[in-house]
């Protein structure tokens, strides 16, 4: 609480155990504070004490609806609450001076100190959501040590070119994109992805600026500047997610701008027609600045951007960065899922998946590896990786294209291709129907077995799509394969249609063709790892890309990002959509409805100026705490787990 | 041009939605956003007339919220 807040909350607290003090005398005495007095000018020992309470608590109140009035702003909150607590006294007086009990003192104030009771609240609730969101922010760095002239110097990150060397020492924060050029190191990325593992890095493994170095110190090669750097770009990002405004947000702002014209003019018509049909001003005028109290709308118009504040918030406490609400709205009625293949439903990176037969394994593995050692194609790597040791580094290598390696040594020779390369040397041998990529081995001419390398399924992958399916999603799946292959991995992955012989430029053709046959409230989402891909991410209703991390690209032309390099942040994103349009549609009626209400109850009488405004305060005490419930640490949890109800 | 500005004592919700609507009728402006949570006001407008755009709006903030400033 800051020290403003601190006096704010003081002398609300001071005037509400006054005016109790006040009202229990009063009520508890017989005929009144007026009545103890007695006599024709009674009534003024209560107004004198009432009114102290009143401008004690409601100073700053007046001053403004002062200031409104002399601006020219007639429908300003403070004036109407001024209007309706001023109306209050003035009818007390009026009957107090006619003679009667005077009644309404307490009234008027207790309307009074109950809105500074709303606007501290909402004031201290905006202030921990806002705090909530800088807590993000800290992952800023504040300085850099640049290595000049063999000296270390500490300058402003955004000093710093690319190309020089800064040091980062244990505990402190990477203030920069970069190659590690000396030492070895675990950074946490928590800050950045949610992940709350640490990454080992070494010698030549990109660091990302926002992490933090834990264990030793580090030179870093500088490969951005600062305002490249991926800790600007989110900083950016979050900064400005609250400018893209969502459907709702406008509703709000809409519904507000006709609210409280409606509502005074209301109040005008019901103090001056049924008052001169009746003839009873007092009660018609009374009942007239009841409505005044509910005339801001200030619960809805907080609370929904605080709940969407909020989802957008713990979605970023999960390594996922939504862009704006429109964005999060948006992704609760997403219902389409398309996935590029590569790099996004697997991993991206080959591996031997089969060897057969498989009792020969070692001696396979060990030749294929001898053939392909002189390659860098990522088959070949695969298969050294499978291999994992040493190769006979004395073969000559003859590469056939189209074909694969011939190696030979001694008069012994190997053969590692395809089936082409095997019908040349007229080697016999047993086809293999696998998804992916065969090589058939032989040795001196005799057929010793076949690899099968293919792209690995992320771990994932299934569990996922699954998920959505459940949820009632369609999933596609995109790739450049054939029809067989994709079958295959589609079947795996449980997707529930696949588009495959795709070249890379109608991977956008395809999205738009579906973008054309959906419906109006149909929602497609595309999901890429941001590799050239940004086209499509940019076309789609919503582009999600993954590993954002070190991606600018990526990071730009989606409109999620998935900060960690795993598909289950997607449904996650889903559940925390959900979530938030729940509490925001509950926030809009439940606001609203008790507002009507009020209304209602008090044009015929039954509802006094003392349940309009606790109504009023109440309603949006209740939508700020409902607000704040998706930002909270519990609804995070369970956002990160829960299987889908629905 | 687009630019984003801080807003000080930026206190009431309804208020940062009536400034959105007062800067947004200024000639000159194509877009305008006033997020009372983050505090912030951007404003796509006119390269040329930007700086006049700005006192303009301004003003009319005032006008609205006499305790609040923008941050230029």
């Amino acid at each position: 609480m800051s020290r403003k807040q601190k006096n704010e909350l003081i002398r609300i607290v001071c005037c509400l155990v006054a005016f109790l003090v006040l009202l229990v005398t009063d009520k508890c005495l017989s005929g009144g504070l007026a009545g103890a007095v007695g006599g024709k000018y009674g009534w003024l020992l209560p107004f004198a004490l009432y009114l102290a309470v009143y401008i004690a608590i409601g100073y700053d109140v007046l001053w403004r609806a002062f200031r409104g009035i002399l601006r020219g702003q007639m429908l300003d909150e403070n004036f109407l609450m001024c209007i309706a607590t001023l109306g209050a006294f003035a009818l007390a007086i009026y009957t107090g001076a006619s003679g009667l009990a005077p009644e309404g003192f307490d009234e008027g104030c207790a309307v009074l100190i109950f809105y500074q009771v709303g606007e501290f609240f909402q004031d201290y609730a905006t202030g921990r959501s806002r705090r909530s969101i800088s807590a993000l922010m800290d992952i800023r760095p504040d300085t850099a040590h640049v290595v000049r002239e063999g000296v270390a110097v500490t300058v402003d990150p955004a000093e710093v070119q690319p190309g020089e060397i800064i040091s980062v020492l244990p505990g402190e924060k990477v203030p920069l994109d970069g190659v590690v050029t000396k030492g070895a190191s675990s950074l946490d990325t928590r800050a950045l992805t949610g992940e709350s593992l640490p990454r080992e890095i070494s010698e030549g493994d990109a660091v990302v600026s926002g992490s933090v170095n834990v264990t030793s110190a580090l030179e870093v090669r500088v490969e951005k500047a600062f305002y490249d750097s991926t800790v600007s770009k989110i900083l950016d990002l979050v900064e400005n997610a609250a400018e893209q405004k969502s459907k709702a947000e406008n509703f709000i702002t809409k519904f507000a701008r006709w609210y409280t014209p409606a509502v005074v003019a209301a109040a005008l018509l019901l103090a001056v027609i049924p008052g001169a049909v009746t003839g009873d001003w007092q009660e018609w005028v009374y009942r007239a600045l009841s409505f005044l109290v509910v005339s801001c709308p200030c619960a809805l118009v907080i609370s929904v951007p605080l709940t969407f504040f909020a989802g957008i918030g713990a979605a970023s406490k999960l390594g996922i960065l939504i862009k704006g609400s429109n964005y999060l709205e948006k992704f609760d009625k997403a219902n389409t899922f398309v996935f590029d293949k590569t790099g996004t439903l697997t991993k991206g990176n080959f591996a031997v998946v089969k060897v057969s037969p498989e009792s020969d394994r070692e001696r396979i593995l060990a030749l294929a590896a001898t053939a392909e050692r002189g390659s860098s194609h990522p088959i070949a790597r695969s298969v050294a990786a499978a291999y994992g040791k040493e190769t006979h580094a004395d073969y000559t290598l003859t590469n056939r294209a189209g074909e694969g390696v011939v190696a030979e040594k001694d008069g012994s020779r190997i053969l590692a291709g395809n089936e082409k390369l095997m019908r040349a040397f007229g080697v016999e041998f047993i086809p293999e129907d696998g998804a992916g990529t065969v090589i058939y081995v032989a040795e001196n001419g005799a057929f010793v077995g076949s690899l099968l390398v293919a792209d690995e399924l992320r771990s994932e992958t299934a569990e996922v799509v699954g998920e959505l399916n459940a949820m009632g999603c369609r999933t596609v799946m995109l790739t450049g394969d054939n029809e067989r292959i994709a079958a295959n991995i589609a079947g795996k992955a449980g997707v529930t249609d696949f588009k495959a012989s795709l070249l890379p430029q109608d991977k956008v053709a395809e999205v738009e063709k579906a973008l054309a046959a959906q419906g109006k409230k149909d929602v497609l989402c595309f999901v890429g790892d941001g590799i050239n891909d940004a086209p499509v991410l940019m076309r789609s209703d919503i582009g999600i890309a993954m590993g954002g991390v070190g991606s600018d690209a990526a990071i730009e032309a989606s409109d999620i990002v998935l900060m960690r390099d795993d598909l289950k942040g997607i449904p996650v994103a889903k559940r925390i959509a959900r979530k938030t349009m729940c509490v925001v549609y509950e926030n809009i009626w439940f606001s609203i409805l008790v507002k009507v209400a009020i209304l209602i109850l008090s044009a015929v009488g039954i509802a006094g100026m003392w349940l309009a405004v606790f109504g009023d305060v109440g309603v949006a005490v209740i939508a700020i705490l409902n607000a704040m419930r998706v930002g909270s640490r519990r609804s995070v949890e369970r956002a990160k787990r829960a299987k889908p109800a629905f | 041009m687009k630019k984003t500005f801080r807003m000080q004592d930026l206190d009431c919700a309804n208020c940062a939605a009536k400034m959105e609507r007062a800067v947004a009728s200024i000639d000159g402006v194509q877009n305008v956003s006033v997020s009372f949570v983050m505090q912030r006001m951007t404003v796509e407008a006119d390269e040329e007339r930007f700086d006049e755009i700005m006192k303009e709006a301004a003003k009319k903030c005032r006008r609205i919220e006499p305790d609040c400033r923008i941050v230029l």
